[in-house]
């Protein structure tokens, strides 16, 4: 028996997981889009580095979302619709230039970074996931860190981008903090405190709070999500029931 | 296996903090610029080839003929410039991977090709000149790299015939490379060819697995055999009594066999290859010879050949696009690294 689309009725422990598990797999497909294309070769190899582990991730969170749905992770990922998806506006919209891809990495890693690591010890059938995506997170907030100080203090052009970059994702930053169902919250003091002292090094300024846009936790997409998942998921349903 | 080889994290070394580099480089070049004619008679020249006669290993402080730095600068700049156009290939599939474990395997594997082409400009750059300088030559088409990556990969199949074939190829053209008589290169030579034949055993699976799954798929696995077959036998270079450079290089010990040895090694272990997986090659003519157990070839189409490497094909053009495009939308990036390294400097300076 072929399957072809899929839903999965995502209520409680499910909704919590797919959320993260789309999070890190759309993040990680975005990064693995520069893989070839990289202002230097050496991130060339960090920015893939980084989109294996959120591809690793996303792997751990499906296989545990398996067992409570009935479907294996590739299911999941490529039978999904895009209504389907639960990952949040901001990981999904395009790369943009490169200082956009770093302050997005950045804004995502200061709050998922203290999240895995409250989530490693709080006795949630997540924790072992969480243990382990703690350190890859670490490393992707100190690398992505590292590069908005130096795009930020480096050269007019640079300053004035990563500023733009800024801008642009600040309205997407508040969906993060929507709450999941039996999670972990990360205290938005947290979150502001990290943030605020990489761009005061950055010599970044923090935009001002405006309108925040969600709706990604309940399947209600930008446009560029549809066209993700159109290539991601081409073969798999272009040849339904093949295995690769 | 594979979860370790994925576990891997390479963190990369910065060059910023090397300002001084291109000035030490220039000054390196301009040393042992004597004629290379003139200089195999001398008695440093007969010390090194009596180096080079015991297999001692050269290193990039020791005296060398100024012919032997000039054609190991080409050799390992153009292998590391198609490790770096060679990303680009597999990586027009890494968003269209059908399974999340393809997605990462080839994700791994193209990431390895660009470690792969960071340790060869690291050793060219051991000869005195700099990866900067290289990079230039490559995107103002003055370098060349191998011809096989100007051919497209139109199917997923196209993944596994690369790993199978591509990545194949290239051990049977680096092993002999890890015994070269230059230090540097025979050093990343031995980590590069463990990571080539991961691969190669990767895309084997591949093809493997299509080949065992539906017709189509079978069937998207023949098309790219098909395809890729003939490009990959020219990957050894030219016939023997057409190739420019094989003498010096084999008195140098920089190579061990010749194109056609290398070519026929590549075939004979391929072949049995592709008739366990049900598949046919695209040669009329491929028979094994009884007496001398090697699997005879037909005709290469050279003209072919000769078309691809000056830039004609498929996807020339395509490929350096994509490089000067990731190189000049990342200039301000690394003008801005630089400037940040010089203020952090000044600053230290300061304190
Ligand atoms: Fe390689
Ligand atoms: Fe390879």
């Amino acid at each position: 028996m072929v399957t072809t689309s899929i839903t999965v009725d995502d209520t409680g422990f499910l909704r919590l997981v797919l959320a993260r598990a789309d999070d890190a797999l759309v993040l990680g497909h975005r990064l693995s889009e520069w893989c070839g294309h990289a202002p230097i070769l050496e991130e060339d190899l960090s920015l893939a580095n980084i989109a294996l582990d959120l591809i690793g991730q996303a792997r751990s969170l499906y296989a545990l979302a398996g067992a409570a749905s009935g479907h294996d992770e590739d299911q999941l990922a490529y039978l999904r619709d895009d209504r389907q998806y639960r990952n949040l506006l901001m990981l999904e919209q395009p790369n943009g230039d490169f200082a956009c891809t770093i302050a997005r990495l950045f804004l995502y890693s200061a709050y998922i970074d203290p999240y895995w690591r409250m989530l490693a010890t709080s006795g949630s059938e997540l924790a072992p996931v969480a243990a382990k995506a703690a350190k890859e997170s670490a490393y992707h907030l100190r690398h992505s860190a590292e590069w908005l100080i130096r795009l930020g203090d480096g050269t007019a052009e640079s300053h004035r981008r990563a500023q733009d970059a800024l801008e642009r994702l600040f309205p997407w930053t508040g969906e993060m903090f929507e709450p999941l169902p039996d999670d972990v919250a990360v205290p938005v003091a947290v979150w502001d405190a990290q943030v605020d002292a990489v761009l005061a090094e950055a010599t970044l300024a923090r935009p001002a709070p405006k309108w925040q846009q969600t709706g990604g936790r309940a399947g209600r997409h930008s446009e560029h999500l549809g066209h993700l998942l159109a290539e991601m998921q081409h073969l798999q349903r272009a040849f339904p029931g093949a295995t690769w | 296996m594979l979860h370790q080889e994925l576990a891997r994290r390479r963190d990369p070394m910065w060059r910023w903090e090397r300002p001084l580099l291109r000035e030490i480089s220039m000054y390196a070049q301009g040393l042992n610029q004597s004629d290379p004619a003139a200089v195999t008679a001398s008695p440093e020249a007969a010390r090194f080839q009596a180096r080079i006669d015991a297999e001692d290993k050269i290193e990039p402080n020791d005296w060398m003929p100024e012919a032997y730095r000039r054609t190991l600068i080409r050799q390992i700049s153009q292998h590391a410039h198609s490790e770096i156009i060679g990303m680009l290939p597999e990586g027009n599939w890494i968003t269209r991977a059908p399974s999340l474990r393809r997605k990462a395997a080839l994700l791994a594997k193209v990431q390895d090709e660009g470690g792969h082409g960071l340790y060869l400009y690291a050793a060219a750059e051991t000869l005195g000149v700099t990866r900067e300088d290289l990079v230039d030559q490559l995107l103002a088409g003055k370098a060349k790299y191998s011809s096989i990556f100007n051919y497209p990969t139109l199917t997923w199949a196209d993944i596994g015939a690369i790993g199978w074939l591509v990545d194949g190829a290239a051990i049977m053209n680096q092993i002999p490379l890890c015994r070269c008589s230059f230090g540097p290169y025979a050093r990343a030579m031995i980590r590069v060819c463990k990571e080539e034949s991961f691969h190669q055993r990767q895309g084997y699976e591949i093809m493997l697995t299509l080949c065992r799954g539906t017709a189509e798929q079978k069937a998207m696995a023949q098309d790219a055999l098909d395809r890729w077959w003939w490009p990959c036998l020219m990957m050894f270079g030219p016939p023997d009594a057409a190739s420019q450079h094989s003498d010096t290089s084999m008195m140098w010990k920089i190579k061990r066999f010749t194109n056609d040895g290398l070519r026929q090694k590549f075939i004979d272990a391929t072949v049995p290859q592709g008739h366990y997986l049900g598949l046919s090659f695209p040669d009329p003519a491929l028979r094994l010879n009884p007496e001398s157990g090697h699997w005879e070839h037909g005709p290469i189409d050279w003209e072919e050949f000769r078309r691809v490497v000056a830039g004609g094909g498929f996807c020339a053009a395509d490929r350096l696009d994509a490089r000067r495009r990731a190189h000049d939308e990342g200039t301000w990036v690394r003008e801005a690294a630089a400037a940040f390294a010089a203020k952090r400097t000044a600053r230290k300076e300061a304190a």
